[in-house]
């Protein structure tokens, strides 16, 4: 497994180590998660909607708001899954209505993890009252359910897409801060660190070049189980009327537009929910993957 | 009499491809003996030592031979069987009293779960036993003492609460497996003494396993040198470390430091090979100097060259007539610049944690190009003094001053050229070393931070650099969990040398390393110490080792200096009753052989 070769023999007579424990990298952690099937089918499941969502509007038959036939009509004739219940397309709204939720959701986890690991290395380094302060007021965050300080945020600013955004953003921060700041308390105890110290390098080269680093196997797993929830959350809003466009494609929309017709045309609702679950368990597959990957280095390390 | 324990072509082997981790090993103890297993990490002795319980860690198999126990096969025994057996007739110490002993239940209690596993008759009260057994090691009986959870007793209380409940139900054979690694030398003392009381007074035997020879020395009259998974030496202590007749155990012998002398120590070049890349003749082959293209096309066997001695060397009778003092030359140490102003100046140092006061009103001066140790126990404050210099530790009042300049107390405040003028060398190299990133990338970090170098000089600078610890260029591509200890420690000194600095700080360095590469790095630091003009504080808790570095050593007790002095006076004639207690309490080769001969003639011995 030695990536370096031809250290051979040095001075001294000091023979190079011809083995050595599988190394632990980052780019290797998600090459080794992949040797795991179930992280190759959450692969295939996410690979496959997001390439959907992408080339979705571009093959669509129709328009996502043309009327195309008598409302809520069974597939057939000029409407493969037949339509909705304002007679739209219902394949061509399936497929324009995957992009806007994965772009608010892929946006809001990214906020999330970049403003939530910045909080909690600050915090494990930070060693004093201002690890207390900042992880005090990440609790109150916590405090509220992810969908109400959401609905808070549509309710008083209104239905955007960056509202939304933020307020999913927000409630993913304390939970990502939490989970860096936990990660890296170990590694903060560990000498590399108080040798930084000691050479002076800067306190911000300190998190992102030395700790940052070493904590990254936890929060893959995280960042991919919030990714999870923000779907699972933009998905509800939607549902509850709170879309960026209250009539636009999207496929929490049109499980709420299509769910009384649901005995008579079912496809209106079936195949957004039948996305959004495989969406999600997808992304929960391949963080459940990595997550066996990286205690799996700890099992295979048991040296002398 | 027989012997307690008898131990027959054990082979173990990992259990996925079969590649035997230890072979042919065979030793028997007799009832109140005790044999010392020496060997190096990865020579195989922990797992000898589990294997006399029946046991093998994970991933490994016990494929053959046998260990009988009086008449028993213990390797024959179902798991129901073993497990009567364990605690009972064959009892284990571990390594580490603090991860042992459950955190979660009072030592009273632990105690009584001993008796009661393995004594199903009889009252349920144990009160008296638990009594004798706390008195034998030397430990209070009283109710509040047993009531204390393990965190309340200190590492040596801890560790003789295992040794009460190894010996608790009077077994046949006890294994210790390293118990006072990680221990202070006195407290060591008085764990060695109860194990050797304990064993004479209860006919136990008992197999002590450790790295450390001079431990071993001071403990066992009969002691097994492992390597690369085989026995290489068997026979009585004194005749081993008078004249030892393979290779291997000469060089480790002659790696141990010594308290008299003060000659250099010499590392065994090499390192042992992992098992499945071990060469097909003797394992040691590859690293004597003494071999023969015999050795390397078959394995020696084990073979009688006095008696009770054994040794696995086609050429132990060319070994013996080797000058056992071969080891080590005189060190000569360079004269200390007698200059007005010191390289480093600690004057009234008192440093807390919180309210807490662990270092009182300590005055240190380091001469240039001088190499001054600083020993002492754990608790002692000797690392809260070298991070205080280092900039680490920032609640400290007095002054630290180098070449005259006062010091501000925390690090980033400093100056960056007193930053780089002092470096610092970490304990533990597992730690040390940020495991993300390339050696080259480690050692080439002080430059950049420096502004010393950049680019392809800075290349330069690290190849040269890594050159100069005995690594190759080569090595800069790796990763530090490619690297054994002894090489992660030599790239820490690589990083602590490559700008230049004047005052090093060696914490410990050694302590988490193999004797051999111990003798290495210490050889290695005290070449460049000398060649660098370096001014260097080595912090230590090895007397013996001061002896082979330093020109000067003050001795620490409870954050006070109580004494001071050139090395070889404070060794051979200290004046004050710490030190001359820390000196007897040091086992080391030479007491250890004075002991062996002043006592009672050795008690039978087996042979095989």
């Amino acid at each position: 497994m030695s990536a370096v070769k031809g250290a051979g023999e040095v001075g001294g007579g000091i023979t190079a180590p011809a083995e050595s424990p599988v190394p632990f990298r980052n780019s290797s952690l998600i090459f080794r998660a992949l040797r795991l099937w179930r992280t190759r089918i959450g692969a295939a499941l996410v690979g496959a909607l997001v390439l959907l969502a992408i080339i979705g509007p571009y093959v669509a038959p129709y328009g996502p708001s043309v009327p195309v036939g008598e409302p809520n009509s069974t597939p057939g004739g000029n409407a493969v899954l037949g339509t909705d219940y304002l007679g739209q397309d219902v394949l061509s709204r399936f497929l324009y209505g995957g992009r806007g939720i994965l772009v608010m959701a892929v946006i809001a986890t990214a906020i999330g993890l970049i403003v939530g690991v910045a909080i909690g290395l600050v915090a494990a380094y930070a060693r004093n009252a201002l690890d207390d302060v900042l992880m005090r007021g990440m609790d109150v965050i916590m405090a509220f359910p992810q969908i109400m300080l959401a609905l808070v945020a549509v309710a008083v600013v209104g239905p955007q897409a960056w509202v939304i955004v933020v307020a999913i953003a927000l409630t993913t921060v304390p939970r990502i801060a939490r989970v860096a700041r936990g990660a890296a308390q170990p590694v903060v105890e560990r000498d590399f660190i108080a040798c930084s110290e000691a050479m002076g390098v800067p306190r911000w080269r300190i998190l992102f070049g030395e700790l940052l680093p070493n904590t990254l196997g936890p929060l893959m797993v995280e960042a991919s189980l919030r990714m999870t929830y923000s779907i699972g959350v933009i998905a509800a809003l939607a549902f509850l009327g709170l879309a960026p466009d209250p009539n636009g494609a999207n496929w929490g929309t049109m499980i709420q537009q299509n769910q009384i017709a649901l005995s008579v045309q079912p496809w209106g609702a079936v195949m957004p929910i039948i996305a959004i679950a495989l969406l999600t368990m997808g992304t929960g597959l391949i963080g459940d993957g990595i997550a066996r990957t990286a205690a799996g280095i700890d099992r295979s390390r048991s040296a002398e | 009499m027989s012997a307690a324990v008898s131990v027959e072509n054990l082979r173990i082997e990992i259990a996925a491809t079969g590649t035997p981790v230890v072979s042919d090993v065979s030793f028997a103890i007799a009832p109140g003996e005790i044999l010392g297993l020496v060997g190096e990490s990865g020579s195989g002795k922990t797992t000898v030592g589990l294997a006399l319980l029946g046991h093998a860690r994970r991933g490994l198999r016990i494929a053959g031979g046998s260990v009988l126990l009086g008449d028993r096969d213990v390797l024959t025994q179902d798991e129901e069987e073993r497990r009567k057996l364990r605690g009972s007739a064959v009892s284990y110490v571990p390594q580490d009293p603090a991860s042992s002993l459950n955190p979660a239940l009072r030592i009273g209690l632990q105690l009584r779960e001993v008796l009661d596993a393995h004594d199903s008759g009889g009252a349920r009260d144990y009160s008296a036993r638990i009594a004798e057994m706390m008195r034998a090691v030397a430990l209070p009986d009283d109710r509040a003492f047993l009531k204390r959870y393990p965190h309340e007793l200190s590492g040596g209380q801890q560790q003789r609460i295992g040794l009460a409940m190894a010996f608790a139900n009077r077994p046949r054979l006890i294994v210790l497996d390293e118990p006072t690694t990680g221990l202070d030398v006195t407290t060591q003392a008085h764990v060695l003494s109860t194990v050797r009381e304990l064993a004479a007074l209860h006919d136990v035997a008992a197999l002590y396993v450790s790295h450390d020879l001079a431990v071993v020395a001071a403990l066992a009259r009969r002691v097994a040198v492992m390597y690369a998974g085989r026995v290489v030496e068997l026979g009585p202590a004194d005749a081993m470390f008078a004249s030892a007749g393979h290779p291997y155990t000469r060089r480790l012998i002659g790696a141990i430091p010594r308290l008299t002398g003060g000659r250099s120590l010499v590392g065994i070049p090499g390192r042992a090979l992992s098992p499945g890349k071990r060469p097909g003749g003797c394992g040691f082959a590859p690293r004597c100097d003494l071999r023969i293209g015999q050795c390397e096309q078959e394995m020696p066997e084990l073979r009688p060259i006095d008696t009770d001695h054994m040794v696995r060397c086609i050429r132990a009778e060319l070994v013996m007539t080797q000058d056992p003092g071969k080891a080590g030359e005189p060190v000569e140490m360079p004269a200390a610049d007698d200059a007005e102003v010191p390289a480093l100046r600690i004057t009234d140092l008192v440093a807390s944690y919180g309210r807490h006061e662990v270092v009182h009103s300590v005055s240190l001066a380091l001469a240039a190009h001088e190499c001054l140790a600083l020993v002492g126990e754990s608790g002692s404050g000797k690392t809260t003094i070298a991070r205080a210099v280092a900039g680490l530790h920032h609640a400290w009042t007095g002054t630290i001053a180098l070449d005259g300049a006062e010091l501000h107390p925390s690090a980033r405040k400093r100056g960056g050229d007193a930053r780089r003028r002092i470096q610092y060398i970490f304990q533990n190299p597992y730690g040390s070393l940020n495991p993300r990133r390339t050696v080259g990338q480690i050692v080439a970090q002080p430059l950049k931070i420096f502004g010393t170098a950049g680019g392809r000089e800075a290349d330069k600078r690290v190849a040269e650099m890594l050159e100069r610890v005995s690594l190759s260029s080569g090595y800069a591509r790796r990763y530090p969990d490619q690297l054994s200890g002894g090489e992660r420690q030599r790239v820490a000194i690589a990083r602590a040398l490559v700008c230049d600095p004047t005052v090093l700080i060696c914490d410990e360095v050694t302590s988490a390393l193999d004797v051999s590469v111990q003798a290495a790095i210490v050889e290695l630091l005290g070449s460049l110490q000398r060649d660098l003009g370096l001014s260097m504080l080595f912090i230590t808790h090895n007397l013996p080792l001061v002896r082979s570095i330093a020109q000067r050593v003050a001795v620490l007790s409870q954050g006070r200096i109580v004494e001071a002095g050139e090395v070889g006076q404070v060794l051979a004639n200290p004046s004050q009753p710490y030190t001359r207690q820390l000196l007897s309490d040091t086992p080391s080769l030479e007491t250890a052989i004075a002991d062996v001969s002043l006592d009672e003639p050795p008690a039978e011995t087996f042979g095989k």
